[in-house]
């Protein structure tokens, strides 16, 4: 039977990339995003690619009261569900977020609490399911906080821990938490940073999700350099660590 | 919405254009690296980005551009400090049709990834470029042609509608039947008469990946000449020709020609390139010594007057691709290519002079691509194709030597009444410009206020 996923951002660069693998292989998908226009042209393109059944829906994922309606129509579109995969998420401006409170809120909200929320749906109804796959983009971000983006990272360290602790409750109910982290990847988040023609290709990056998910893998780090990268930054004495310019 | 912190407010952060962002962005290079200017470079991911991104970057006051792969050599594709929107992220494929080969996709969609999608089902390009690096929106732009100009004519004439987004927000839709005037401006408008959002491109099935291919030795023009007629029914043609030889070597070349097999084989795809050029070649690497011996390896590996084979697609369309960034072969100060098409009338003399005067020259042209253009009209008010002769040629940029070289076979050319390409080229003069494309003068009317190029400026100035 073909696979039936629930796409959370399905406009995001790495997740329209997921997207066309999974069509390949006649999966059944929901996206959910926040322009009908974009997500008429990301369902197109991935029903002309072999997507056996595809269906859109416009929300604001912000909109956490309306996240159980949202879910309960999506699963029912599909007929069920077998993986549900978070994608959404803000850079923010990392000075603005200095400057003025508010414009930190807004990036922890939408990449903590927002995905909390839907966690908290989608992982209830996978353990009474007994089965199923969380998959969520967090980021290597996560594992250090930086001067120059610390506010997105701490967003995403808080996920990254709310996954942990949530793996570490259901999978032995039979529900996987798979927990993405890539390193920097070319998409329209990182459009313009110096250096972003070298970043990962979304494709690539794409395509290890989902071997990851099929695989029923806890962590990934992709590209799989990132995991060393990232050994070493967290083993950095904060003696040292604090007056470096990351 | 609840917040644990009460309402934060959605100010949706705009990048506004300060200079750091402009330093920041690695720049948009032509594919000969030549010209290079500073330009803003913006990313056009969707169809409704256009033109609503314009007044995110405070008007777009020193002009716009959408450009695609960047493999036009020269500046067509660049606009000195304005704004050039990349369309490489509009790569959505918005229907197909298996029964009559007709792609619906966005303008940004490259042909290497048309080829991914349409030859595992059984269908192919109804024409190519040299290189699979290019996208839809590009080559409708330069209306670019193929090997098999001479039976199938330009991309334009394959591609049987198209949406143009103009810069006040009119949405056009462009056939030969609806809006036909802007389908005819746009197809070889260079990018200027709009942003082309997607387009339909009528796919020509095949069977297999393979190509019959057979390559003819010969020596002279007139030898080339007698070939063409001779393979007229043929689907692909096209020669490579050896212009640093004189005396009896003079034009020799390998007339290379071949049709898509009808035996049934296997239709995967094409694996991703692996090798990548590494590094800014030193400048004197190429120099008209190693130019020789390559003209006469690539010769003579053809060992007899004629070789057949069945070849897969790729090396047959694209033997430079196998490479990525080979251009930087060329070293930092790049290449440039020079293309004319010679009306018939003056095609075999014209090209004689012409291949003598490079010979004569001394410069350095390791390809060189000799193929006779045909019949078909172009549906293009600008396009370059015309029936006669069409010859490419590379050079590396070295400016007190290839430039008046350039300039000498620019005159020449026009002498012969042929054109230059617009795609190739970076050194055109206004006079020589308006003369061979007269066209120009009613195509302005089309010309979209906003949008401008680097080439656009320099072959309308006044003199
Ligand atoms: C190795 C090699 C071989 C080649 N062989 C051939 C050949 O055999 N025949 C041939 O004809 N050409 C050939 N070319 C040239 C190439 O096909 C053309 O320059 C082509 O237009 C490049 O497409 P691009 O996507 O890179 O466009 P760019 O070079 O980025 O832009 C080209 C033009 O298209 C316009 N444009 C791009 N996208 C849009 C859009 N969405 N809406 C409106 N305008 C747009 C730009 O404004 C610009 O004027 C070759 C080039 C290379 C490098
Ligand atoms: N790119 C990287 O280098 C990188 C590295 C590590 C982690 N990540 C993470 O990867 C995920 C995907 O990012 P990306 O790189 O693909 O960037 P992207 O293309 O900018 O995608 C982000 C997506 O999130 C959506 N979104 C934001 N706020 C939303 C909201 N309130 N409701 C619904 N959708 C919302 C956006 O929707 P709109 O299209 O409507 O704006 C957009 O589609 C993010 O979680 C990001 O943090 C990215």
């Amino acid at each position: 039977m073909s696979e039936r996923v629930l796409v959370l951002g399905a406009t995001s660069g790495i997740a329209e990339a997921t997207c066309r693998v999974w069509a390949k292989q006649g999966a059944s998908l929901v996206l959910v995003g926040r322009s009908s226009d974009k997500l008429g042209a990301v369902a197109a393109d991935l029903r002309a690619r072999g997507a056996k059944f595809v269906e859109t829906a416009v929300a604001d994922l912000d909109d956490t009261a309306r996240h159980p309606q949202l879910l309960a129509d999506s699963i029912n579109a599909l007929g069920g569900l077998d993986v549900a995969y978070l994608a959404h998420g803000i850079m923010g401006e990392q000075q603005q977020s200095e400057e003025d409170f508010n414009a930190a809120a807004q990036v922890l909200y939408t990449n903590f609490l927002s995905p909390v929320s839907l966690c908290t749906w989608l992982s209830n109804y996978f353990v009474k399911q007994g089965r199923g796959v969380l998959a969520v983009i967090s980021s290597v971000a996560g594992e250090r906080g930086r001067k120059s983006n610390y506010v997105y990272g701490s967003s995403k360290a808080g996920l990254t821990a709310f996954l942990d602790g949530l793996r570490n409750r259901v999978d032995r109910q039979g529900v996987t938490v798979l927990t993405i982290k890539p390193g920097p990847v070319k998409t329209a988040m990182t459009m313009g940073i110096k250096g972003s023609e070298k970043f990962a290709d979304p494709d690539k990056v794409a395509q290890s999700i989902v071997d990851a998910i099929h695989a029923r893998k806890d962590v990934l780090y992709v590209p799989g350099i990132w995991k060393i990268i990232m050994f070493v930054i967290r083993h950095i004495p904060e003696s040292v660590f604090k007056k470096l310019n990351l | 919405m609840a917040t644990a912190a009460g309402s934060p407010q959605r100010t949706l952060s705009v990048p506004d254009q300060s200079d750091d962002q402009m330093t920041g962005k690695p720049p948009f290079e032509p594919w000969g690296r030549y010209p290079k200017y500073n330009a803003n470079v913006v990313p056009l991911q969707w169809q409704s980005d256009f033109p609503a991104i314009v007044s995110r970057y405070g008007g777009m006051h020193n002009g716009a551009l959408a450009v695609g792969m960047g493999r036009s050599y020269g500046d067509v594709c660049l606009l000195k400090d304005g704004n050039l929107m990349v369309t490489t992220g509009m790569n959505r494929i918005l229907g197909w049709d298996p029964e009559t080969g007709i792609l619906t996709a966005e303008a940004g969609m490259t042909l290497a990834q048309i080829l991914d999608f349409c030859v595992p089902r059984g269908y192919f390009l109804p024409v190519t470029p040299g290189t699979k690096y290019v996208t839809l929106g590009g080559a409708i732009a330069n209306d670019i042609h193929g090997k098999n100009h001479h039976v199938a004519g330009t991309f334009g004439c394959h591609v049987p509608e198209f949406e143009l987004v103009r810069s006040d927000g009119t949405h056009l839709r462009c056939s030969a039947t609806e809006n036909p005037d802007w389908y005819a401006a746009t197809i070889g408008g260079l990018g200027l008469t709009g942003v082309i959002t997607w387009a339909k491109l009528k796919m020509k099935p095949i069977v297999s990946r393979k190509i019959d291919y057979e390559g003819i030795q010969f020596h002279g023009v007139d030898e080339f000449l007698a070939l063409t007629e001779a393979s007229k029914h043929v689907e692909y043609t096209v020669s490579w020709i050896d212009c640093s030889s004189t005396g009896k070597n003079f034009a020799r070349g390998v007339f290379m020609q071949g049709d898509h097999t009808r035996n049934p084989g296997e239709l995967k795809p094409s694996p991703e390139p692996k090798l990548i050029f590494p590094f800014e070649a030193p400048g004197f690497m190429l120099n008209s010594a190693s130019v020789a011996a390559f003209n006469t390896v690539f010769f003579h590996k053809q060992m007899k007057k004629r070789v057949t084979a069945l070849q897969d697609y790729e090396p047959f369309f694209y033997p430079l691709d196998k490479v990525l960034k080979w251009n930087r072969m060329y070293g930092a100060s790049g290449l440039l290519q020079f293309q004319y098409a010679i009306p018939w009338e003056h095609a075999r003399e014209g090209t004689i002079a012409i291949l003598n005067e490079v010979a004569k020259s001394g410069l350095a042209s390791f390809l060189a691509v000799l193929k006779a253009f045909g019949d078909v009209p172009s549906p293009g008010l600008l396009s370059f194709p015309q029936p006669g002769i069409t010859l490419a040629l590379d050079f590396p940029i070295k400016p007190g030597k290839s430039f008046p070289l350039f300039d000498r076979l620019a005159k020449m050319t026009l002498e012969f009444g042929g054109k230059l390409y617009p795609a190739k080229d970076a050194r055109m003069t206004a006079a020589q410009y308006q003369k061979s494309y007269p066209e120009w003068q009613q195509f302005r009317r089309y010309k979209d206020p906003l949008l401008s190029s680097s080439f656009w400026e320099r072959v309308t100035r006044e003199e």
